[in-house]
This record gives C-alpha cells, sequence and structure tokens, in this order.
C-alpha cells in the first residue's frame, strides 16, 4: 500500500471512560476520493470514534495523522480548521436565522467592518448550486425542509474546505427521494476528492455508497473490508458477532411450554402503519408466548412497540385487543388496556433519577389509579418489598434512590413497575443493553416465568442469541419493513441474520 | 404565488406597527388636537428613558434570557448620580462616564454568572434587581434633588424641529442608542451571534460561536442601556430617589414582547421595540386626554394586549413549526 495515498489514518486509538473501555486499539484510515461506511451495533464505539477524530473527547492513546502531519484537535472548532467537519443527524444549524447566515456564521464576509450581506447571500448562493440546491437563501432555515436543512449544513462544513466530511446518520429522516438527492452530492462530492465518513444502518444504502466498510464490535476493530468483497451475511455477522451466553435454562423454560394452542390472539395488527416510522404489519400476540422483534438499529423495531403503546400514533391500519377493535391514542389508553412499556431509553424514559425504589415501582400503578386515589405507604412498601424479592433486586431497601443502583437492577425496578398494573401484555424494549450477564440471565428467566403464566410479551433485542434463546416466534423487520415471521423451532441464528441481511445469501 | 407575499418574519411587527397607526388615528378622531406632531414627539420625550432600556432588553430576550434588574439600575443611577452631583460636587462631565460604567460592570457581573455558574437569568437578574434597590437606601432614604446647572440646562433644553415642535435632549440620546442597536443587530458579528444564541445554544457551540462571550456581553449591554436609561431618568426627574421607576422592568420586558420579540429567544427586531414602547405611551396619553379615567388603565389596557401578544405569537410559532415540517 502506498501509505502516501491517505487522507487519514487513526492507528491504534484507545479510549476509556471511567468503568468503559469505549475503543481499544482501534484502527480506521480514509483514502482521498472515497465513500468509507462505519457499522457497528449500538455501543460498538462508532460515535467514540468520530467524537474522537472531530476533537470532543481526546484519545488515551494512538495517533491520528491526516494528511501524513499528525493532529489532536481539542475542540470541534479546531477540527474544522483542519478540515474535519461533521452533519450530524440532528441538524445542528440555527433555524431562526437565513440560510446564508446558517453557512457563514462566524465567518460572515465583511465590508468597511460590517456584514456584507448581498456578497453573503450571493456566496451562498453558489455554494448551494454546487449541490444541487436552489432555494433563496435570504429565507429562514426553518422554512426549508429537514433534507435541505441537511444540505445546509454541508454546504457549511464544504465552506470550511472540508478534507473529510461526516455524515452521520444524515438518512435516518429523510424520505426515498431525498435519500436519492443526497447520494447524488455525496457521488459529486466523492469525485471531487472528498474523503467522506458514512455511517448509517440500513444496509442497502450501504451497499448503494461504499467504498469500504470499517466494523466496529464492543469497541473493538472487527475489520476493514472493500465493499464488495464483503458478502451481506458476513457483513451482519461481523457487526453482531456470537457471543455465548449461560442461557440454556431460560431456552428450556421456553420451550417446556410452547403450546400456545388456538387460542385466540389477545393482540391483532393488521395493515398497521405510520408515515416515516414503520409500513403497513401485521401481528399477532397470542397470551402466553414470546414474540420478538429481530431487525438492526432504525429497521422499525421500537416503531412498532411505540405504536402498540399508544406512545405514537398510527395513521392507518387497524388494532384489535382481545377481538375489539382499539384506538390507541395514549400510552393511557394503552394501560387501560393491559399493555405496558419498558422503552429502550432506560435513562431518559423509564426511570426517575431521584425518586427511590419503592416510588418507582409504584409510579405506574398510580397512574392507572388515577392520581387522586392514594395508595397508603405501608402498601406500597409492600409492593416494593414483594418486587425487590421476586425479581432479586440488588438494593440496601426500598428506599434506595433509583439512580443508585446498578442498570441492571434499575431495569429490574421498572420491570416491577409494570408487573404491578398485572399486564396481559407486556413490551420489552431491548431490556438487557448494558447490563451485565447474570441480570440479563435473570430477566431473561422471568420472561419465561411470566409468559407461562399466561403473559404476552413483546420483546426487542439487538442480540440475536437472547432472541433465538427466548421466543416462541420471531418477526423480521427491515428497513422500517416486516418482511418475514418464523416459528422458532431450531432457528439458527445463522437463519435469522440471513432474514435480516436480506438479498441472497449466497451473493458475494 | 402572491406578488406581495410578505415575509412571515415580519408579521409580528406589522401587527405592532399597524396597532400604534390605529390607535393614534383613533385618537385623532375623537379629541381635538390630539392629531399633532408635538403629541407623537411627547410620546419621546415621556418615554426616552423606557426606550433606551427596552433596547437593551430586546437584546437579553433574543437570546432567550431576562433581565429583571433594569428598574431598580434606573434608580441606583439617578441615585448615584444625585449623590454625586450634589453632595459630593463631582463634574456631570466625571458623573456620567462613571455611572454608565457602574452599570456595565453590574450587567457584566450577572452575564458573568448565568455563564459561569450556568445559573438562570431570572434568578441572577432578580437577585440583581434586589441589590440595586437595596443600595439606592445606602446612599440616602430621602430623595436627593438636584439643583445642579448643568442638569439643568440639559433638562429644560428643547431642540426645535419644524417650527414649534421640539424633543429633548434625552430623545435624541435614545433615538442614537437605536439606531446604535439596529446596526449592532444586523450589521456585527456580535449581533448575528446574538440571534443564533437565541435560536439554539447547543448548535451556535457546535457551530464554533462565541457563545460565553456573546451571552455576558449581552448582560453588560444591557446594564449599560439601563444606566443610561438611568441617566436620562435623571434629566427628567431632576432628582435621585429609590423609588424611581419601581416596576419598571416589567414595562420595559411588555414593551419588547409587544415590539414582536419572542420570549423564546431567536426572534425579534429593534424596530419593534420602538412600537412597542410608543404603544404604551399612546395609551397613557389616550387616557390622558379622555380625562374622567384613572391612570390605572393604563395598566389595564397594557394588560389586556400583552395577552393578545402573547396569543398572537402562540399562534405564529405552531403557524411556523407547521408549515416547516410540511415543507
Amino acid at each position: 500500500m502506498d501509505e502516501k495515498k491517505h487522507r487519514l489514518i487513526m492507528d491504534r486509538i484507545s479510549k476509556h471512560f471511567p468503568g468503559v473501555k469505549a475503543l481499544t486499539n482501534v484502527s480506521f484510515r480514509m483514502f482521498p476520493g472515497e465513500i468509507h461506511v462505519l457499522m457497528g451495533q449500538n455501543g460498538a464505539g462508532k460515535s467514540t470514534l468520530i467524537k474522537v477524530l472531530t476533537g470532543v473527547y481526546s484519545i488515551d492513546s494512538g495517533e491520528i495523522r491526516l494528511d501524513d502531519k499528525e493532529i489532536r484537535a481539542q475542540s470541534p472548532l479546531e477540527a474544522q480548521e483542519l478540515g474535519i467537519s461533521t452533519v450530524y443527524q440532528e441538524v445542528n444549524l440555527c433555524t431562526n436565522l437565513t440560510v446564508s447566515e446558517n453557512i457563514f456564521i462566524g465567518r460572515e464576509p465583511m465590508k468597511r467592518g460590517r456584514i456584507d450581506w448581498k456578497e453573503m447571500h450571493a456566496e451562498a448562493k453558489v455554494l448551494l448550486k454546487r449541490l444541487n440546491v436552489d432555494i433563496d437563501p435570504t429565507k429562514q432555515l426553518g422554512e426549508y425542509s429537514v433534507a435541505i436543512q441537511q444540505m445546509v449544513a454541508i454546504a457549511r462544513a464544504l465552506n470550511i474546505s472540508a478534507k473529510i466530511l461526516i455524515l452521520d446518520e444524515p438518512t435516518s429522516s429523510l424520505d426515498s427521494n431525498e435519500v436519492n438527492e443526497l447520494f447524488k452530492v455525496m457521488r459529486k462530492l466523492k469525485s471531487e476528492g472528498l474523503a467522506i465518513l458514512f455511517v448509517t444502518h440500513f444496509l442497502d444504502q450501504v451497499y448503494e455508497m461504499s467504498d469500504r466498510i470499517t466494523i466496529l464490535r464492543n469497541g473493538e476493530f472487527v475489520g476493514e473490508y472493500k465493499a464488495e468483497e464483503l458478502s451481506r451475511m458476513e457483513l451482519v455477522s461481523k457487526m453482531i458477532g456470537k457471543e455465548m451466553d449461560e442461557m440454556e435454562q431460560v431456552q428450556e423454560l421456553v420451550e417446556s411450554h410452547s403450546s400456545i394452542g388456538h387460542q385466540s390472539p389477545f393482540l391483532e395488527t393488521k395493515q398497521l402503519a405510520r408515515k416515516g416510522s414503520i409500513e403497513r404489519f401485521d401481528l399477532k400476540l397470542y397470551p402466553g408466548e414470546i414474540l420478538s422483534l429481530a431487525g438492526l438499529l432504525g429497521s422499525g423495531r421500537t416503531e412498532i412497540a411505540r405504536i402498540l403503546f399508544g406512545a405514537d400514533r398510527a395513521d392507518q391500519g387497524e388494532l384489535k385487543i382481545k377481538g375489539r377493535s382499539v384506538n390507541l391514542k395514549s400510552p393511557r389508553i394503552a394501560i387501560d388496556n393491559g399493555i405496558a412499556f419498558c422503552p429502550e431509553n432506560r435513562k431518559s424514559e423509564a426511570i426517575i433519577d431521584d425518586l427511590t425504589i419503592r416510588e418507582n415501582i409504584i409510579l405506574a400503578m398510580q397512574a392507572s389509579l388515577g392520581i387522586f386515589k392514594y395508595l397508603p405507604k405501608k402498601k406500597q412498601t409492600e409492593f416494593a418489598d414483594e418486587y425487590i424479592k421476586l425479581l432479586n433486586i440488588k438494593a440496601p431497601g426500598p428506599e434506595t434512590l433509583i439512580k443508585n443502583l446498578s442498570g441492571g437492577n434499575q431495569q429490574k425496578v421498572i420491570l416491577g413497575r409494570w408487573l404491578l398494573t398485572n399486564p396481559d401484555l407486556l413490551i420489552l424494549d431491548e431490556p438487557t443493553r448494558g447490563i451485565d450477564v447474570g441480570a440479563k440471565a435473570e430477566i431473561m428467566k422471568q420472561m419465561g416465568l411470566l409468559c407461562q403464566k399466561g403473559m404476552s410479551i413483546l420483546f426487542i433485542s439487538s442480540e440475536l442469541e437472547e432472541v433465538v434463546r427466548t421466543s416462541h416466534r420471531i418477526a423480521i423487520l427491515r428497513d422500517r419493513h416486516k418482511i418475514a415471521e418464523i416459528d422458532n423451532h431450531n432457528v439458527s441464528q445463522q437463519d435469522i441474520m440471513k432474514a435480516i441481511a436480506g438479498g441472497v445469501p449466497n451473493e458475494k | 404565488m402572491n406578488v406581495f407575499k410578505l415575509d412571515r418574519r415580519y408579521f409580528p411587527i406589522l401587527v405592532t406597527v399597524a396597532l400604534f397607526i390605529v390607535m393614534f388615528a383613533a385618537g385623532s378622531i375623537e379629541y381635538n388636537g390630539f392629531f399633532s406632531l408635538q403629541v407623537f414627539l411627547n410620546l419621546l420625550i415621556d418615554n426616552a428613558f423606557l426606550l433606551i432600556t427596552a433596547v437593551g432588553m430586546t437584546f437579553v430576550i433574543i437570546t432567550g434570557g431576562i433581565d429583571l434588574s433594569v428598574g431598580s439600575m434606573i434608580a441606583f443611577t439617578t441615585m448615584l448620580s444625585a449623590t454625586l452631583v450634589q453632595n459630593h460636587h463631582w463634574s456631570p462631565w466625571v458623573v456620567i462616564p462613571f455611572v454608565l460604567l457602574v452599570g456595565s460592570f453590574f450587567g457584566w457581573s450577572m452575564g458573568c454568572l448565568i455563564q459561569y455558574f450556568k445559573l438562570q437569568p431570572f434568578i441572577v437578574t432578580l437577585a440583581g434587581m434586589f441589590l440595586a434597590r437595596g443600595l439606592c437606601y445606602l446612599i440616602s432614604i430621602e430623595s436627593i434633588t438636584i439643583d445642579n446647572e448643568w442638569y439643568k440646562t440639559v433638562s429644560q433644553t428643547k431642540v426645535y424641529l419644524f417650527g414649534k415642535n421640539y424633543i429633548s435632549i434625552s430623545v435624541i440620546i435614545a433615538l442614537v442608542v437605536v439606531a446604535a442597536a439596529i446596526y449592532i443587530a444586523h450589521f456585527t458579528k456580535f449581533g448575528r451571534n446574538v440571534y443564533a444564541l437565541g435560536g439554539s445554544e447547543q448548535s451556535s457551540l457546535l457551530m464554533g460561536l462565541p457563545v460565553a462571550r456573546t451571552k455576558v456581553l449581552v448582560y453588560t449591554l444591557s446594564g449599560f442601556c439601563s444606566s443610561l436609561a438611568g441617566v436620562v431618568f435623571t434629566f427628567y426627574m431632576l432628582s435621585g430617589y429609590g423609588l424611581h421607576a419601581v416596576g419598571m422592568e416589567l414595562d420595559t420586558i411588555a414593551a419588547v414582547v409587544i415590539g414582536g420579540t419572542l420570549l423564546t429567544g431567536g426572534t425579534g427586531y429593534v424596530v419593534g421595540t420602538i412600537f412597542g414602547v410608543l404603544i404604551q405611551g399612546i395609551i397613557q396619553t389616550l387616557i390622558m386626554f379622555q380625562g374622567t379615567l384613572s391612570s390605572w388603565w393604563t395598566k389595564i389596557a397594557i394588560g389586556m394586549l400583552l395577552f393578545l401578544f402573547i396569543l398572537l405569537q402562540k399562534v405564529f410559532i405552531s403557524r411556523k413549526k407547521k408549515s416547516g415540517a410540511a415543507a
């Protein structure tokens, strides 16, 4: 390899946070005029790597070389000045300013000590033309769609003479036409010699755009591949890995009662859909069954969960609970219909930091009682004690603040919160993420026990191992479509990966 | 396409301007002698100090902050000026720069607390409000009358325009402040950073703008403006007193909001603020001409107007959001 041709070399980068190894000896390189996709599951270290490159974090060890010169950006501003610009998924511009200002603010063209608006608008127009965007730069940015705003963000990045452009999940809020427009621009910039680091979760887009793919897993470098030499199958298996857990017990538990019989489903959806989040899907959930949703991040897993809990509203299709058509307008109605939901984002959507375990457990039950029905403290403590024992929550007592517990124990408290409402359907979105193996196994065991008692469980996990072990049926999602449903009889992880990856398994 | 399509950004301002014109017209039709240039100029003469304060406040509110200390700062400035001139016999040429410096420093300190300790502007400037008011009484609990010749002259000078119509020196100061503010807001980097900061602090940081400096400077500017308003108020009253300008901070905020500046930050114009001040002035004038209503009706009218304008802003914002999502 001709070393001189590299635009960027990140050599054996390590970054530790207290208690977490975010990156361990990760290497990454880019050439001018290429689109390089960075892939990995959540927590694989993608965003840490980007943040290290853009100066948000400093590295513990390793070396970053840009055009063969060692760099160490201390802030995003410094990185920008070196030629490394980032366009984030959430467009970080000011919608109250004009389009031109958003491109130039901080570096406005000046004339006789004052801002030269005319020049600024004219330059903005030229710059946007280069990106095939024909809009009025004197208008407020907020008047344009997210897709246009993203283009404006790219224009800003390019104006700071970018050598490396980082696009962090730029397509997740765009529709397919907008994505195509973006891709055209990316190809154009690539042909002009820009190195583009592209992060996406959409496999089709990866193969459409990338020259080279780097895969990370658990903060470690898995490998760098040429896009045409890596099949989808291999890509998915490299991302997901095959860590084995001690969960045979759980599997037995689930298998011991796979006799769902032919009861009527607790919940049934017909062609339910929500624009921009999930295409039409049919789903049936039977009492005493665990149904898993498998798919990569952004494939529509969480979106389905949110619709079934009334957190988002479906805009077409029908939903039936126990044979009755129900309109789940709000989580409240879902709760009244016996549905419970442990969201994916434990920190921001589930636990309330400064309340005790007891208060966190009581929360959902109190909500379903109505705020005026006071639950005596003694009763509350009884409930809390009961679930601390049942779920084996490791804490000094019910009055411990939840924020002082480990992730796994917090998750159990949330589980307890919903079990207390005695739901018919329990939705668990990534309940095992970021918690230790022991707690994982315990949560999975609880799932088995609950479904034995007749509860219906919808389980979402990125860990295929868990999915295969715990579920009776598996629904496969890709790119916001439900594409298949598999009965879990001796299905291997391989089969699921194949389904997730789509395409022809033998493709090379 | 509508040829006369109006930029939605100017909509709140236009409502304010239209309202002012309607009120002025109504007054002119209803009352004899209302329709004259002098009545209009009197609005400026009587509200010059409010205008100056409101200009500083506009910048603060555009960043999404608030400054509750301005009324007390005016009182403190009158008090400090009066005692220095009357009791310590300082020259007005030293007193005025000195009090302006004190006001700016006061604003700067509050800005630093807000920025570097991540405190709420509301609570920091509330503390500033009590502090400045309290400091007045440290100087004296009585009113101090100024009989310095220079102050008297400035106070009584009439600058004639168009025949017998006149304005005061305070009005000239206020107009200079307004002109400077418009220039700063639209033609300097600082001004644009203020708008960016109000739009999104997070984005401003990621775009590499000097967020900290801008925020501190905005409160410094507000401190400067309120102490300059204090100087003008001293000309107007020719005295220093701890009970001067009680509740003025709220009048100022009302003027800025009626002028079309959004309390959420990011949107607003100094020109709008001028009309916000003028509308408050004209309500007082109308009530004066009416003759039988108590002056408290001014507050009632301003109260109603504020409700109206906040509702209007809400509609404006929600419509903007909708169109943004649909675009």
